[in-house]
C-alpha cells in the first residue's frame, strides 16, 4: 500500500468488515437451519422410505402402508390444472406484451393479474367451492379441484411468460414486420420460438407449486381416503374425488392418531423431494439456456 | 407487381386466434371479479340475518358459531391472531431478508451470488403444508425445550415458520430494488472513498427505500394469506393472545379448520365466506399498495 492508514481509515475498514460478515451471517442463518431441518426430516423418514412406500396403498386406516393413491391424485391435479392454466396464461401474456397498448383498461388488467397472484389460497378454495363445485355443478371432483388450482397458478404463468416475451429484443420484431409479416405471424415465427424456453421454465416451476398446494384442493375435490389398487396408473375419472399428497400429509400429521411415526415424515420427504427436484431441473434448464443465448 | 393476398381462410383464422388472445388477456379481470362475486354471493345472505351484525363480526372476540342458544360470530380474536403472527414474522423476516438481500446484491462475488439466489429460489418452492409439518414436529419440540412452554404450537412457532416462508420473497424483491439503483451512484460513492458499508447505508438504502418497502409489503401479503402452515403451527385457541407463547387461530386457519364441518348454506358457513371476503380485501389493499410503490419507482 502506498498510503499509510490513519486511525480514521482503520475504523472505517473495520466497520466495513463487520458489516460484511454480519450480512453474510444473516444470509446464512436463513439457509443453514433449514438444511438441518431437512436432514432431520430425511433421517426420521428413513425407516419408511422405499420404492415400496411409493407404490403401496395406505393400510390399516392409514396407519401403515404407502402413498400410491395420493401420489397419482397429485399427478392428476397437476397435469389437468396446468393443461388449463398454461395455454390461457401464455396467451394472456402474449396479449399483454404484444398487443396491449398502455391505456387505463390494460393497466386494470395488470392490476388484476397482480392481485390474482396475491389472493390467499384459502380464498381460492372458497371460490372453487362456490363456482365449480356448486354453481357449475361439477361437485367435489378432480375437475373442480384442478380448475381451482388452474386459476391460482395462472397469474404466475402470465408473469413468467411476459418476462420471457419481453426478453426477445424489439429489433427482432421490427425486422419481421419490415418484411411484411402481420403481428400474429411475427409472434409465431419470431417471438414464441425465441422465448419458448423461458416460457417452459416458468410453467415447470408451477408444477411444483401446484403439487404442494393444499387448501384449494381440500374443499373442492381431495378426500382423506380413496380405495385404489396398488400401482394402478389410471384409478380416477375426472368426476371422481381423489387423494392428494399435500392433503395426505396434513391428514396424517393432524387427523390420524397412532400412525406409524416414520410415515408422515416419509410423506413430507417425498413431497418436498419431488418439488425441489422439479424446481432444480427447471433452474438448470434456465441456466443452460441462458448460457446458450446468442444475443 | 401484382399483390398476392393470403388465402381468406388464413386471414380469418388469424383474426379468430387474435380474438382468443384478447379474450385470454381480459380473463384476469374476469377471474378477479369472479372470485369476489362467488365468495361474496355465498356470504351476502348472512348480512340480513337477525342474529348477525357486522359490528359484532368485526369487533367481538366471541366466536360460538355452533351454539344453539347463544350464537356469536365475532372474528376479532382471529384478526388478533393473524395480526400477531404476521407482526412477529415480519419482525424476524424483514431484518434478515433485507440483510440477506444486501449481502447478495452488494457484498458477494458473482459465483456465490448465483448459488445463493438459486438456494433462495428453492426455499421459496417448499410447499406450505411441509412448512406446517416442520412447525408441528421439529419447531414445536424445539420451542417446548427452550422456552418451557406447555405447548409448542403457538405465536412464536407460527411466526418463525412464516418468517422463513416470507424471507425468499423479501430477498428477491429487495435484491431487485437494490439492483435498480444506478451504478453511477455506487461509483460516485466509491470515488469519494466510501467503504461498501458506508455506501450501503448512506447511498443505497435511501435510494432503494421504496423498492425495499414494496418487498416488505409483499412479504406481509404472503404472511396474511398463508393458510396451511399457520393452521398446523399456531395451535387452535380462539382467544386474544396475551403473550408470544399463546396459541392463536388466524383468519385463514379458521376457514380451513371449520369449512369442512359447517353445514352448507348455514349461517356458520356463510360467515366463513364473509371471512374470505375480509381476507380478500386485506390482501387486495396490501398488494395494491405494493404495486403503487413499485410503479412509483418505475416512473422515476
Amino acid at each position: 500500500m502506498m498510503f499509510t492508514e490513519t486511525p480514521f481509515v482503520r475504523v472505517k475498514l473495520r466497520r466495513q468488515a463487520v458489516a460484511k460478515w454480519a450480512f453474510f451471517a444473516m444470509a446464512v442463518s436463513m439457509i443453514v437451519p433449514l438444511l438441518l431441518i431437512i436432514a432431520y426430516l430425511v433421517e426420521r423418514a428413513m425407516p419408511s422410505l422405499s420404492l415400496e412406500f411409493l407404490v403401496a396403498v395406505p393400510a390399516k386406516g392409514m396407519k401403515e402402508g404407502g402413498i400410491w393413491p395420493a401420489l397419482v391424485g397429485t399427478i392428476y391435479l397437476v397435469v389437468i390444472s396446468l393443461a388449463v392454466a398454461a395455454p390461457i396464461g401464455v396467451l394472456a401474456a402474449v396479449y399483454l406484451n404484444e398487443y396491449a397498448k398502455d391505456n387505463w383498461f390494460n393497466r386494470l388488467i395488470n392490476l388484476a393479474v397482480i392481485n390474482l397472484a396475491g389472493v390467499p389460497s384459502i380464498v381460492h378454495a372458497l371460490f372453487g367451492l362456490g363456482a365449480f363445485v356448486y354453481a357449475a355443478q361439477f361437485g367435489y371432483s378432480i375437475i373442480s379441484a384442478s380448475l381451482t388450482l388452474a386459476i391460482m397458478t395462472m397469474p404466475v404463468i402470465i408473469a413468467s411468460t411476459r418476462e420471457a416475451l419481453a426478453s426477445v429484443p424489439r429489433s427482432f420484431r421490427e425486422a419481421c414486420w419490415n418484411v411484411g409479416a402481420t403481428r400474429w405471424q411475427t409472434i409465431r415465427a419470431i417471438v414464441l420460438p425465441n422465448s419458448i424456453s423461458g416460457i417452459l421454465t416458468g410453467i415447470i416451476l408451477q408444477v411444483s407449486r401446484t403439487a404442494g398446494e393444499t387448501a384449494p384442493v381440500m374443499f373442492t375435490g381431495a378426500v382423506f381416503f380413496k380405495a385404489v389398487k396398488s400401482g394402478d396408473l389410471f384409478p380416477y375419472g375426472l368426476g371422481d374425488q381423489c387423494m392428494a399428497l399435500s392433503m395426505h400429509l396434513y391428514t396424517l400429521s393432524t387427523q390420524v392418531p397412532g400412525v406409524k411415526e416414520s410415515i408422515p415424515y416419509a410423506t413430507a420427504v417425498v413431497l418436498l423431494g419431488s418439488v425441489l427436484l422439479v424446481n432444480a431441473a427447471a433452474i438448470a434448464l434456465r441456466v443452460w439456456l441462458r448460457n446458450r443465448k446468442k444475443w | 407487381m401484382q399483390k398476392r393476398g393470403r388465402p381468406s381462410w388464413a386471414v380469418f383464422a388469424e383474426k379468430a386466434l387474435e380474438g382468443i388472445i384478447y379474450l385470454c388477456g381480459f380473463s384476469a379481470i374476469i377471474f378477479v371479479l369472479g372470485i369476489f362475486f362467488f365468495v361474496f354471493k355465498v356470504a351476502l345472505p348472512v348480512l340480513f340475518e337477525p342474529n348477525f351484525s357486522l359490528s359484532q363480526f368485526l369487533f367481538s372476540a366471541e366466536w360460538y358459531p355452533t351454539s344453539e342458544s347463544n350464537v356469536r360470530y365475532g372474528v376479532l380474536a382471529m384478526i388478533a391472531g393473524t395480526f400477531s403472527v404476521t407482526l412477529l414474522a415480519m419482525l424476524i423476516a424483514v431484518p434478515f431478508g433485507l440483510g440477506a438481500a444486501i449481502f447478495v446484491s452488494e457484498f458477494c462475488g458473482s459465483k456465490l451470488k448465483e448459488t445463493l439466489k438459486i438456494i433462495i429460489e428453492l426455499l421459496a418452492a417448499i410447499p406450505s403444508v411441509v412448512w406446517g409439518f416442520i412447525g408441528l414436529t421439529v419447531m414445536s419440540k424445539l420451542i417446548v425445550q427452550f422456552t418451557g412452554a406447555p405447548v409448542g404450537v403457538n405465536i412464536l412457532n407460527g411466526g418463525i415458520i412464516l418468517a422463513l416462508m416470507s424471507v425468499p420473497i423479501i430477498v428477491s424483491i429487495g435484491e431487485d430494488a437494490l439492483k435498480a439503483v444506478p451504478d453511477s451512484y455506487r461509483e460516485a460513492g466509491l470515488a469519494l472513498g466510501a467503504t461498501h458499508w458506508q455506501l450501503v447505508y448512506r447511498v443505497l438504502l435511501p435510494a432503494a427505500k421504496n423498492g425495499l418497502l414494496a418487498a416488505v409489503l409483499l412479504g406481509v401479503g404472503r404472511a396474511v394469506g398463508e393458510t396451511m402452515a399457520v393452521l398446523m403451527a399456531t395451535g387452535h385457541a380462539v382467544h386474544i393472545p396475551d403473550g408470544i407463547l399463546d396459541s392463536v387461530r388466524t383468519l385463514t386457519a379458521n376457514i380451513a379448520a371449520e369449512l369442512g364441518e359447517a353445514p352448507e348454506n348455514s349461517n356458520h358457513y356463510r360467515v366463513l365466506f364473509l371471512t374470505g371476503v375480509l381476507l380478500f380485501s386485506i390482501t387486495f389493499v396490501v398488494n395494491l399498495a405494493a404495486d403503487l410503490v413499485i410503479r412509483g419507482i418505475k416512473k422515476k
